[in-house]
């Protein structure tokens, strides 16, 4: 930047020369100035030779000045043109000068003015890309979060922008026609357990029909008739397997959406008087240590789903002479039952086909139709083994407007 | 010297007269389960089912106790025969191919023939329950059904379009009395409990015939308690079943059949 003003201050002592030549011709008188004082110039005259020789110099020097703030006259910085002129056949050298007091000054004001103006250009920058793009590329943050949002299963709506840009209406129909596929397909595999397991009741039904009937045939040896009891205890068993995973598959596609106020109390009670003669059997006793008439809104077949599963698990998986304590509160449902000596996996129990003992005859999708409730519900499922009971425990969340 | 071909005779004409009778295997089977009644009127059932093999079976489960069972597979043949006999019972598929059954059950409403209907569908949908009733039908039953399960509710019905609007049933010297919800042996009443008293009904319902332990147990115990998987709990019962019948000198026993089931028969 230095550089620039010299260059500039030389130029002004070239426009300088000139015009003290200009004068030089009206008032000759001035071509005997040796002095600086008040104009700042010199003339003296040389000879031909120095004088055609003569490189015109620009250097920096330091003159006596007087500025009008000074007491007395002191020594400034100055920016000098030695230079040489022909006038009417005469040579003169022409020292010229020019005070150079503000340069620092004028670098600093440059500097700070410099600076000034790239801060603030920087933050008009900012101010410009933060409004500008930002409402430029709204449309295309709108449409993404709406598809980070976006659920196969549950939500309804498309995402979608209000925009003139070509480009995010091109790219949210493409997104559209993407979900939309997904979600046909998406649906197809969801209905695809619920029609195998419709199609194989009737192949079951068949099956077990004809063994009822061969077992009433009077000529069977008694290893012909065990032979044929094993088999059909194990098409009893892929019945109960088909009827849960139908069971399933209708939870999980929503299929009970009948809400009614239920008393969760009333499902236990008819729950327990259902399964006393189990219980009665394996001498379990079964408690409801606390009780609460409280409503649930829940559809009725699947309340008694829940609670007779529960039931039905806790006696299963108990003891001789075991015990069975329920707690049907405003809020929760609490069951506990003795029964193994161990914790179970409580992260593993509530999922599909997982046994605690690998020959139980149970299907192993107990717990998770139990889930699969609670999780259409929003209801809180847990499990802990406290003082050698098993207890699972489910939290309602709302008491009477449960909302799904 | 002439005894002979006199008996020759009368056995020839004994025959015949057998013979001319329409009713002659049903009259053996008839006699194998004890109950003369049928040979009156013998009880003409109806099965509409697309299914070859379940098709089968349901016939001659329903042939053993004396029915007489005629069959249709299709929507066509099946009209034809509902209009041109008269059946005491009639159990219709409602899923027959191209949504034909309810059509079925509409055209019998419509021409007022729509009496002891059954119901068989593959789908436990209320919806399908509540329409198939509202449409004339008396009962509804789920596939798959036990097959004892299927005869308790044919007789069921029958019992309601019955003779002499009788409201008991009897087997050797037991009866049973389904409004006074009591049995009695040899016209002394016994006690039993409720659970006592539906098992005994089940088995009268399918006498001479195999039950098994989990039709038995769906049928008392309601269908939850199928996902039991162990029917140890029914012994129990069975057995105080088997002490009371035995101590009011019952004429008919309990019988295990393979470990699998039950059959109520005569000493």
């Amino acid at each position: 930047m230095e550089k620039e003003i010299k260059s500039s201050i030389d130029e002004g002592l070239r426009n300088y020369k000139r015009l003290i030549i200009q004068n030089a011709h009206k008032d000759p008188s001035i071509l005997h100035k040796t002095y600086f004082d008040e104009s700042f110039f010199t003339i003296q005259k040389i000879d031909k030779k120095t004088g055609l020789t003569f490189v015109n110099q620009y250097l920096d020097t330091i003159l006596y000045m007087q500025d009008f703030y000074d007491p007395t006259p002191e020594l400034e910085e100055v920016r000098m043109l030695i230079t040489a002129f022909e006038f009417d056949e005469e040579y003169y050298m022409l020292k010229v000068a020019n005070a150079m007091v503000d340069k620092e000054d004028m670098v600093a004001a440059f500097f700070k003015n410099t600076i000034w103006l790239y801060l603030s250009l920087i933050i008009a920058i900012l101010i410009i890309n933060n409004i500008v793009l930002k409402r430029l590329w709204k449309p295309f943050y709108d449409l993404l979060f709406q598809i980070k949002e976006y659920r196969l299963d549950s939500t309804q709506k498309l995402p979608k922008v209000q925009t003139r840009t070509k480009e995010f209406t091109d790219l949210n129909n493409t997104i559209n026609t993407l979900l939309v596929d997904s979600k046909v397909v998406y649906e197809q595999q969801k209905q695809f357990i619920g029609n195998a397991s419709h199609e194989l009741q009737t192949p079951l039904a068949i099956s077990i029909n004809k063994m009822e009937l061969l077992l009433e045939d009077k000529n069977l040896s008694q290893e012909q008739a065990t032979t044929i009891t094993e088999i059909y205890d194990i098409s009893q068993r892929m019945v109960r397997l088909n009827k849960s995973l139908l069971l399933l598959s209708k939870i999980e596609n929503k299929q009970f959406l009948k809400n009614q106020e239920v008393s969760l109390l009333e499902v236990t009670q008819n729950s327990i008087e259902e399964l006393e003669d189990f219980a009665a059997f394996k001498k379990i006793e079964i408690l409801i240590k606390k009780s609460s008439t409280t409503l649930l809104s829940i559809d009725p077949t699947l309340a008694y789903i829940l609670i007779s599963n529960l039931i039905r698990n806790a006696i299963f998986h108990n003891i001789e002479n075991g015990v069975v304590h329920i707690t049907v509160d405003k809020n929760s449902f609490k069951i506990c039952n003795t029964g193994v000596e161990h914790a179970l996996d409580k992260d593993k129990i509530f999922t599909q086909f997982y046994k605690s003992h690998k020959n139980s005859k149970g299907t192993g999708l107990g717990l998770a139709i139990v889930k699969a409730i609670t999780d259409l519900y929003g209801y809180l499922i847990s499990y802990e083994f406290t003082d050698k009971h098993h207890c699972i425990k489910i939290q309602f969340d709302t008491t009477h407007s449960s909302q799904m | 010297m002439l005894e002979s071909p006199i008996v020759i005779l009368a056995f020839i004409v004994k025959i015949n007269s057998l013979k001319t009778s329409f009713e002659i295997s049903y009259l053996t089977k008839g006699l194998e389960n004890n109950d003369f009644s049928i040979i009156d009127s013998t009880v003409k059932i109806l099965v509409i089912e697309d299914e070859q093999l379940l098709l089968q079976s349901i016939k001659t489960s329903l042939e053993k106790e004396g029915f007489l069972v005629e069959i249709a597979m299709d929507y066509h043949s099946a009209l034809e025969k509902v209009f041109m006999y008269e059946y005491d019972c009639i159990l219709l598929d409602i899923m027959l191919p191209n949504g034909s059954g309810f059509e079925i059950l509409e055209a019998l409403k419509k021409y007022d023939k729509s009496e002891n209907i059954i119901i068989i569908s593959a789908k436990d949908s209320l919806d399908d329950k509540l329409l198939g009733l509202e449409l004339g039908a008396d009962d509804y039953i789920t596939k798959p059904f036990h097959l004892a399960e299927l005869n308790a509710r044919v007789k069921a019905v029958l019992r309601r379009k019955t003779q002499d609007g009788a409201t008991q049933m009897e087997f050797s010297n037991l009866k049973l009395d389904f409004e006074e919800r009591l049995v009695s042996i040899n016209e002394q009443p016994i006690p039993l409990n409720r659970k006592e008293f539906a098992i005994l009904n089940y088995f009268l319902l399918n006498k001479n015939r195999l039950v098994t332990k989990t039709s038995l147990a769906e049928h008392v115990w309601g269908d939850n308690i199928d996902q039991v998987d162990n029917f140890d709990f029914i012994y129990y019962q069975i057995k105080n079943l088997r002490n009371k019948l035995k101590e009011f000198g019952a004429e008919v026993k309990i019988k295990s059949i393979y470990g699998v089931g039950y059959k109520l028969v005569e000493k």
